[in-house]
């Protein structure tokens, strides 16, 4: 096996050579399998402190290691391209997060939490970006197709596992549940009519 | 509303939760040349409801219910002399809104008089949970995306410069290796490192599995090399998978082989 700088510079070429995340396997084949995972690791680490301080960053994600761009340098590289990425809308980003968090579910599933309609054109435009996919589907009147998230949409949000999403906050502030007060006016226990 | 009334009232609706609130809450009222502009910003009946519930800080565990139909009312009155495809969906809400209206002002029998009875128990169920979802989509929105916010970075690689190493190790020095690496490995199991698992996660890999393969035998699904805690998690999704109906477990006998399969999957 190479020594350790020199194998840092070869891990260092691979993945300035790709645009996509290279996965462990790919990095390992690097030095024909001879250098163990953990001496894989370390090395990665170590490169990923060196470029530390600089307009990229080596990150590792679900499938790999991947350089890429510092966030805050976007607004920079945007102005050498005509046209922004377009955002997408939040009935787009309601439906991803569901399926990230409830997967795997059906369309019905998202329009029980959601309380409209679905459209194919949202479901589209997530598969279109390869972030869900069809993962089975449900043996009820039907057959609903069964949506996950896909390893890609890991990669393209920077994460390792759907477990490094954010936490779903906990909305209910807890009822404290104090003795029952005395009973008031009988004749106000029921609800005003509305006007 | 000042904060100091504020605080009473949900104290007091808290400690009646189940019951009738006693006081009406204060105005919920918008006004109505408002309505057009905010109009488009709601992505459903539950978005509009959280919307007219949060701006008040009513408590919603408690909802006043009177009110707060009256005004969904009104909204969708404007929805619907501006945009009918939406307004289906409204109405449903409406209709649901009113009957729990109605059953609230009913008058129950003592012995009906049970806590989970209160007929805004569902609705509050699909409004905490819509809300989680909708804080959940903008905190995912917020996270650095490939394109938008960040880009890969790949240097120009000049092809006919890459030189082609020859195949130096003899065949049998690297076998011998691989059989060491095997060896470590082996023993270097004690150290447990943490992975991250998820039973999600897991449950949608079973599944993308049984797209391919209809069916596994019980075995087939685990990957011991992964370590235990891998054993583990893939277990407890086949069970969760097993749980809500998406896999079928069938053992024929004692001891035969145990298979897994999609649910109904042969009578496809």
């Amino acid at each position: 096996m190479p020594n350790p700088s020199e194998a840092k510079r070869i891990l260092e070429a691979a993945l300035l050579a790709s645009p996509e995340p290279v996965s462990l396997a790919d990095l390992k084949r690097l030095f024909d399998d001879q250098v163990g995972a953990d001496t894989l690791k370390n090395l990665l680490d170590e490169l990923r402190e060196d470029w530390s301080g600089r307009a990229v960053e080596l990150v590792s994600l679900a499938s790999g290691w991947r350089f890429q761009t510092l966030p805050e340098f976007q607004p920079f590289a945007e102005k050498l391209q005509p046209d922004k990425p377009p955002r997408y809308s939040r009935a787009v980003m309601e439906t991803l997060a569901i399926i990230a968090y409830r997967q795997p579910v059906t369309r019905g599933d998202i329009e029980d939490i959601r309380g409209v309609v679905v459209s194919t054109q949202i479901i589209q435009a997530l598969e279109n970006r390869g972030w869900i996919d069809v993962v089975g589907h449900r043996e009820t009147p039907g057959r609903p197709a069964l949506y996950a998230t896909t390893r890609n949409f890991l990669d393209d949000l920077g994460l390792r596992s759907l477990q490094e999403l954010p936490p779903l906050e906990e909305i209910a502030k807890t009822l404290q549940l104090e003795p029952a007060p005395a009973p008031v006016a009988p004749e106000a226990a029921n609800e005003p009519a509305a006007g | 509303m000042s904060e100091p009334a504020q605080l009473p009232l949900a104290a007091r609706t808290a400690r009646l939760y189940g019951e009738p609130y006693m006081e009406m809450p204060q105005d919920l009222y918008i006004p109505p040349d408002a309505l057009e502009v905010i109009l488009d910003a709601f992505e459903g009946p539950l978005d509009l409801l959280l919307y007219l519930i949060r701006k008040e800080n009513l408590d919603i565990l408690d909802i006043p219910m009177a009110p707060l139909t009256r005004q969904y009312l009104e909204y969708v009155d404007a929805m619907r002399a501006t945009n009918l495809e939406l307004a289906a969906e409204y109405l449903v809400m409406a209709a649901m809104l009113m009957a729990i209206k109605s059953r609230l002002l009913l008058p129950r029998p003592p012995a009906a008089e049970a806590i989970e009875d209160d007929p805004r128990a569902e609705l509050v169920r699909r409004l905490l949970e819509y809300e989680r979802i909708k804080k959940a989509a903008q905190q995912i929105d917020q996270l650095p995306q490939l394109g938008r916010d960040v880009l890969a970075v790949s240097v120009w690689v000049e092809r006919t410069v890459a030189e082609r190493l020859p195949q130096v190790n003899p065949q049998d020095l690297a076998e011998a290796w691989r059989v060491l690496l095997h060896r470590a490995r082996m023993t270097a199991h004690h150290r447990v490192s943490r992975e991250e698992l998820s039973v999600r996660e897991h449950m949608s890999g079973v599944l993308r599995r049984l797209q391919e393969r209809r069916v596994l035998e019980f075995g087939e699904l685990f990957d011991p090399a992964r370590g235990v805690a891998v054993l583990v998690v893939t277990l407890l999704a086949v069970l969760e998978l097993a749980r809500e109906l998406l896999v079928e477990i069938t053992q024929s006998a004692n001891f035969a082989p145990i298979y897994v399969k999609l649910a109904h999957a042969e009578s496809l």
